[in-house]
């Protein structure tokens, strides 16, 4: 029998996890790696870490350093795929090399979303923060005395602040948006976690965005200039779909798949942040740009491309994140009768709808959250477990000793 | 794989398990030195309420979460057995938020900890398990459960 030539384009959490599915079942077929980044698969949360010193570039890696040798990958880093042809089965690579595959999986994730703003162009030191390498770049042009302006009050715009802390002259974050983290908090926890990264020294210029920019400036909506040496714009991030698309993949708001993630093109599958998800909590189909997320889709991937496997279907928002020491987790969505109890910097928020925990939000006291995201996961009837007990401190005590057992114990002679 | 499981009817809610857990992973070999006078951060932990008592640890998942969502690959499973190597933690909680049955926890510095069933301590067999007075935790092939702990 001919090996099967598996190919995936994409060196991350959503490549590593399919690398990982495939060889749970298939010890032999030809495994390629294609990635843009010329770097061995790293983390790519931890650039934040990296600016701040608090990690460096061997720990950094997502996988040890034999991964590809262990795993039986031949990567072929600092290439691009240019194009995909799913008639021929190839892919055309940037040094003008055709691949073929029988199984191919586009894990392309993110690309930095910049909407139009004026004068932009004109800005000499501007920065996203993506990558490694944009870390890389970053570092080098600011020093001690440097002004930051960051726009976006996001997930990364708040890590690039947090990776420069100590390290910039100051810090100013600018947001369209009246609080901070908006995707991921509601207002009352967004305040409380505003308040305490202010305490750090970061200044929030929110409900503003900037109208046009000089080399060296921001002028704002409000009519307020801001002067800078260095921009850092993380508005956004949109799911990299065009190679995909170019060849007739469909696309929503992200690549389209089944629950085995599957495109619409034959032996063609897509996973990680540049697909769209089903989230299990709103109903909605939506990117979620999450590493757990990425790394389950690709998995899910894997092993359906190997020839087995399941569907993966409980997708939702699911955010893990610290600033300056401060613990914040959050799960699914927030529609629905709300349970919230708020004393200093602690924050909790349980959300239920339908008979169903549907979300939460947890500040400060962050323990044994995940008894709440498997509340969410298994839908498990709020009804059939002791929830008044578990709203200040999740437990297995909530379940019934039939459910106890089955988790903990012995499965009965 | 080889297993801890726990039943709760001989839960007598001594937390012994949590001392001796807190103590196989201190490197020391004196228990009061390790143990006096510290808030111990075991990674076994016994929920009670209104007579009922049971020890909580991890469960060494088939299918780890905590590993699949770890956002730096600190986490991993080494033939079955999950375990942490801590350098590599940032201390994010991606992992708290994913675990089922929220067994891992911070150590004393902040990074995760979780049951490594004493395979990497100097114990080399569960503590819990070996001094749990009453038999309430027993560590045994998931294949073939034996003692049935009802
Ligand atoms: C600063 C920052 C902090 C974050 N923090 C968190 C966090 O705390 N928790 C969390 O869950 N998530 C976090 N995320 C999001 C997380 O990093 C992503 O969800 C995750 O990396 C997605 O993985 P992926 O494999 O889908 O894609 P990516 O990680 O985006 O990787 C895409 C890969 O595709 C390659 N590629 C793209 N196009 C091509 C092409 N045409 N040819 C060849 N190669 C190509 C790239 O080189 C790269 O290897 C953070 C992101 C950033 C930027
Ligand atoms: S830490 Fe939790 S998710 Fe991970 S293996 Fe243990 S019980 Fe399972
Ligand atoms: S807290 Fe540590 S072990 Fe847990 S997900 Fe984050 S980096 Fe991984």
């Amino acid at each position: 029998m001919k090996t099967k030539q598996y190919l995936i384009i994409g060196n991350s959490a959503a490549a590593i996890g399919c690398v990982e599915g495939i060889r749970q079942l298939d010890k032999t077929g030809a495994v390629t790696i294609v990635s843009r980044e010329a770097h061995h698969t790293y983390s790519r949360p931890l650039i934040s870490y990296l600016l701040s010193g608090k990690t460096d570039r061997q720990r950094m890696r997502y996988r040890d350093a034999d991964f590809y040798e262990t795993y039986g990958v031949a990567p072929l880093l600092g290439r691009t795929a240019l194009s995909l042809d799913p008639a021929q089965k190839t892919i055309a690579l940037d040094d003008g090399q055709t691949l073929p595959y029988d199984k191919l999986l586009v894990a392309t994730g993110s690309v930095p979303f910049v909407p139009p703003m004026e004068g932009l162009d004109l800005v000499s030191k501007k920065f996203t923060f993506l990558s490694l390498d944009d870390a890389d770049a970053l570092a080098a042009a600011v020093t001690a005395d440097s002004r930051v302006l960051i726009v976006g009050a996001g997930l990364i715009g708040l890590k690039c602040a947090e990776g420069l802390s100590g390290q910039a002259g100051s810090l100013t974050v600018v947001d369209l948006a009246p609080q901070i983290l908006p995707s991921v908090l509601d207002e009352g926890a967004a305040a409380l976690v505003q308040a305490h990264i202010e305490r750090q020294g970061v200044r929030f210029l929110l409900s503003i965005s900037a109208a046009r920019f000089e080399n060296g400036a921001a002028h704002l909506t409000d009519g307020s200039t801001v002067p800078f040496d260095v921009l850092v714009l993380a508005v956004g991030v949109r799911p990299s779909v065009s190679l995909a698309r170019e060849a007739g993949a469909a696309v929503g708001r992200g690549l389209i798949t089944d629950e085995y993630m599957r495109t619409n093109l034959p032996g063609v599958y897509a996973a990680g942040d540049c697909t769209e998800s089903f989230d299990i909590t709103s109903g909605e189909r939506k990117p979620l740009a999450l590493l757990p997320n990425a790394y389950l889709q690709g998995e899910t991937a894997g092993l359906h491309m190997a020839g087995g496997g399941k569907p993966f279907c409980t997708a939702m928002p699911m955010n893990a994140v610290g600033f300056w020491g401060l613990h914040i987790v959050s799960a699914g969505s927030y529609a629905g009768d709300a349970y919230i109890k708020c004393e200093g910097e602690h924050y909790r928020k349980l959300v239920c709808r339908d008979n169903l925990l549907q979300g939460f939000i947890l500040i400060g006291d962050v323990l044994r959250a995940g008894i709440y995201t498997a509340l969410i996961r298994d839908r498990v009837p709020i009804d059939t477990i002791d929830f008044e007990l578990i709203k200040d401190k999740p437990g297995l005590i909530a379940f019934s000793r039939r459910d106890r057992q089955k988790k903990l114990g012995v499965k009965p002679a | 794989m080889k297993r801890i499981y726990v039943s709760e009817k001989w839960c007598l809610g001594c937390h012994l398990c949590e001392y001796y857990c807190a103590f196989a992973n201190s490197g020391s070999d004196d228990m009061a030195k390790a143990l006096m006078n510290r808030r111990i951060n075991p990674r076994i932990q016994v929920e009670e309420r209104s007579g009922i008592s049971f020890a909580v640890s991890c469960r060494h998942c088939e299918e780890p979460l905590c590993v699949k969502s770890c956002i730096t690959g600190a986490l991993s499973s080494e033939g079955g057995l999950i375990t942490i190597d801590k350098n590599r933690c940032v201390a994010c909680h991606t992992c708290v938020l994913a675990c089922p049955y929220g067994t891992i926890m911070p150590s004393d510095d902040g990074m995760m900890q979780k049951c490594e069933l004493c395979l990497k301590n100097a114990i080399g067999e569960p503590a819990c398990v070996k001094y749990c007075p009453n038999r309430a935790i027993i560590y045994e092939d998931s294949a073939a459960p034996a003692a049935a702990a009802q």
